[in-house]
């Protein structure tokens, strides 16, 4: 099949068997965490264990390769805007200047602005990998479930499931979609000035919105002739009890957050300095 | 029994957007356990009446209705579209977009959730239910990795599991190759026989429904019922000629023969039908034809060197095909859902890159070149306008392609006009597209591409969900344009079309080539039949039976026959 991004992969793996709530519960505390603190050794600490919880996870890399790509243009783009604008970042943050080369103007390499940057991109790396394991390994059905279990209203669970569910159906559209305007002569590739692609990129757009809203009245209907909204509550197919497992992981990420930010803030700054 | 369990009194029913009623003076009973047919034009009201049935008139499509509707012996007004839900189970049209949840167990499953089934209940539920359409084994696969055929046994499954009294079908063939289409036919008829259901089929293909005994069918024209009898009764009557609905073909050539049919000729299906009673007339009709005689192309535009393509890893898509097409050629590559076809334009257009071989246009080797290259000789049309509509009106949408090439306005304004005239938009031209119905938006993408002069253009079932007159239009339009030496090549499911249209036809399955020959061929031979989920034409069986020495050539003169009459009523 073609590239199918960030969608459900199913394994049979810990990391899958726990419920979605468990895993957006953690999502969002690992990403407190990873936000609030600058300080390099928890930052080192997080990202390690990001990627062993990959690897139990058993997705494999190519799979998500695409989407982490794309992530990691935009981490350069983010780092170089940094340094374009702010090139005494690092200095100013850390209280010393060691110059490495001179450019001109304020723009000189510090490693402190290195150190501070490399500090910024280790950010990313601790959120990315548990972020796009977040939406890989969770079945959106039983996620809905498990929403719904936690309070959240069935109909805003069931939304949101679908929309999960539509994320590959949207892209396969965007696929034909593109390629039947390349067809026509629409350049989407490099060769094309940036403008004119952004320009072209409406081409494609519209007549995905367009697809996507017939789809929408489809499903809509067929919901409603099902039976969905008459009741205030539901049942779900799919559901799953919370496990011993569950509840072990949370306190686990729970446990991380608190000594993380008891760490970066014992010495009253996020930031770890290594200068002094 | 005999209980009356949908019955319309002078109903009448109005858009809210529409100045017209869609309904009108709608007069219908239908007993339990009745097998239904509702025939009709794009348009005619039948899916209307579908809708008042299930609810989602006036629950969701809102309306005027006048006169009164029963359902089961309720007042439809007192009802909500979720008690209709435990009374009606409606399958629609679009295999895909009906699905709710992920795998099969959690679509069968989804109506018991709504109602509160505690889950291991369901799960039991889930699995009689699936045990009834033969989709047990496959309760936790995901519904994308399902074929055609099986996708709508399991769409079927989700409506029966709330055990209603009527299902309701609408345009279950639609997007089914032929022999997925007949298999499931004869599920319906499982269902209606072993579990006394009520059913009523709303279709346009009445052959293929007709596979299986119905009771009555019901003819709708602008609104109204216009004929409600017995299939023999309605097949021996000029009712469906004079709305211009296909009838069979069997039914067609002892018409055209001149024969009179009479309902005890059981015309319902090919193996009841009498053949001895017209077999003189038919006879005679098909002998004082020439033979119809193809000529011979001879400059080769396209051409496929032993192509072979994969998706990643997994097993080949297309395996060592190589196929030739002559210029001015009108071709359809067949083929079972899934067997390659799509790849197959995908590679000739260049949107993917073979592993293996060459592809050679007009001699010269192409197989490296950008998919824009290829787009200034190879236009490709997509089955589903709305993936290639993105202007608001149609005269830019036409133009886009020529606009995006930097042609001067003068020549883009003369070249557009040309094309819209060509194609029966002119007058439409500032009109905007969301006017348009679905078989105009088709022709509007078939005017932007046509409109950049490609020497080849290939279609992706130009004529899905088209009734037949629109069906008669485009395909017209498309021979005219194949006249004017443009090369034609279209994928399609549709026999008729590759029989009527198409003099050859290439024959795709899992991946490789297994058949080019004319169409005529492929479709009275069985082998290749059977491989590529086709079915066999039931002129093919009329000619047997009436004992024709050379049936393939009974069938092609049956087809120019048949073209040339209708061109007379377009």
């Amino acid at each position: 099949m073609a590239v199918e991004m960030l969608s459900y992969i199913e394994r049979n793996t810990p990391i899958h068997r726990l419920t979605g709530v468990t895993k957006l519960v953690c999502f969002i505390l690992w990403s407190f965490a990873a936000m609030l603190t600058y300080d390099t050794r928890i930052l080192l600490f997080l990202f390690v264990l990001g990627i062993a919880i990959f690897i139990v996870s058993k997705i494999k890399l190519r799979e998500i390769s695409f989407v982490l790509l794309f992530i990691l243009v935009f981490l350069l783009l983010n780092n170089a805007a940094i340094y374009l604008f702010s090139p005494q970042e690092g200095v100013k943050i850390y209280g010393s200047s060691t110059v490495i080369a001179d450019f001109f103007g304020r723009y000189n390499l510090t490693l402190e602005q290195i150190f501070y940057q490399f500090n910024i991109t280790l950010k990313y790396f601790t959120v990315i990998p548990v972020a796009l394991l977040f939406i890989v390994t969770t079945n959106p059905s039983e996620f809905a479930a498990s929403l719904n279990k936690i309070g959240v209203s069935y109909r805003i669970s069931y939304a949101v499931a679908l929309a999960l569910r539509y994320i590959p159906d949207v892209q396969r559209d965007y696929q034909s979609i593109a390629l039947s305007q390349q067809a026509r002569g629409i350049d989407m590739s490099k060769n094309e000035k940036l403008f004119k692609r952004l320009k072209n990129a409406a081409s494609i757009i519209i007549p995905l919105i367009l697809s996507s809203l017939d789809k929408i009245e489809t499903i809509s209907n067929a919901m409603e002739l099902r039976g969905f909204g008459k009741n205030n509550k539901r049942t779900w197919y799919s559901a799953r009890a919370f496990q011993t497992g569950d509840y072990l992981t949370l306190i686990v990420f729970t446990l991380i957050l608190i000594i993380s930010l008891v760490v970066t803030f014992y010495d009253g700054s996020r930031f770890y300095n290594p200068f002094v | 029994m005999n209980k009356t369990v949908i019955e319309f009194k002078d109903y009448s029913f109005k858009y809210h957007s529409q100045i017209e009623p869609t309904l009108q003076d709608i007069n219908l009973s239908i007993q339990e356990g009745e097998k239904i047919l509702i025939v009709g034009r794009s348009g005619s009201g039948k899916s209307t009446i579908g809708h008042c049935i299930n609810g989602l008139i006036p629950f969701s499509h809102k309306g005027d209705t006048a006169g009164t509707l029963n359902i089961l012996g309720q007042d439809a007004n007192t009802l909500d579209i979720f008690s209709r839900s435990k009374m009606v189970g409606t399958v629609l049209q679009d295999p895909d977009g009906q699905f709710i949840g992920l795998t099969v167990g959690e679509d069968i499953a989804f109506s018991l959730e709504n109602s509160l089934t505690n889950q291991k209940e369901m799960h039991s539920i889930v699995k009689d239910t699936a045990a009834m359409v033969a989709m047990e084994e496959h309760l936790s696969s995901s519904i994308h990795h399902l074929s055609g055929g099986q996708k709508q046994r399991v769409s079927l499954a989700g409506v029966m599991v709330d055990d209603v009294d009527i299902l309701l079908f609408d345009e279950p063939l639609a997007n089914l190759d032929p022999a997925t289409g007949k298999s499931a036919i004869e599920l319906i008829d499982r269902i209606h026989k072993e579990m006394n259901k009520t059913i009523v089929i709303i279709e346009h293909r009445l052959e293929d429904v007709l596979h299986c005994d119905v009771d009555r069918i019901i003819v709708m024209e602008d609104g109204r019922i216009v004929a409600d009898m017995d299939p023999d009764t309605l097949l021996a009557s000029n009712i469906l000629e004079d709305i211009s609905i296909r009838e069979p073909l069997y039914v067609k050539a002892a018409k055209y023969a001149g024969c009179e049919l009479t309902a005890n000729m059981k015309p319902a299906h090919i193996s009841t039908f009498d053949v001895n009673r017209c077999r003189n007339q038919i006879l005679s009709w098909y002998n004082q034809f020439e033979a119809a005689s193809f000529t011979s192309k001879s400059e080769r535009i396209l051409e496929l060197q032993n192509i072979s393509f994969s998706y990643g890893s997994g097993g080949k898509t297309i395996e060592n095909v190589s196929l030739s097409i002559e210029k001015g050629e009108m071709v359809s590559i067949v083929g079972r859902n899934g067997a390659g076809k799509s790849t197959l334009s995908k590679l000739i257009c260049g949107f993917i890159k073979p592993n293996e071989g060459k592809i050679l246009l007009n001699g010269l080797d192409i197989t490296n070149d950008s998919i824009k290259q290829r787009s200034e000789r190879i236009g490709l049309v997509m089955q589903n306008p709305n993936h290639m509509i993105s202007k608001h009106m149609i005269y830019d949408e036409v133009a886009l392609g020529l606009v995006i090439r930097g042609a001067a306005e003068a020549e883009i304004k003369e070249r557009v006009e040309k094309t819209l005239k060509v194609c029966g938009l002119y007058p439409f031209r500032n009109w905007p597209i969301s006017a348009l119905s679905f078989g105009q938006r088709k022709r509007v993408t078939i005017a932007s591409i046509l409109v950049l002069n490609p020497d080849i253009i290939i279609l992706d079932e130009p004529t899905a969900g088209q009734d037949l007159r629109h069906y008669t239009e485009i395909m017209e339009f498309l021979s005219e344009l194949n006249q004017h030496g443009v090369t034609i090549i279209m994928i399609t499911h549709d026999m008729h079309l590759m029989l009527e249209y198409t003099p050859r036809a290439i024959v795709i399955n899992d991946g490789k080539k297994i058949g080019d020959t004319s169409a005529v061929e492929v479709l009275t031979d069985s082998a290749l039949i059977q491989d590529a989920n086709l079915k066999e034409t039931s002129l093919f069986e009329l000619a047997n039976r009436l004992g024709v020495k050379n049936p393939l050539d009974f069938i092609s003169r049956f087809i120019s026959f048949d073209r040339e009459a209708k061109q007379k009523w377009q």
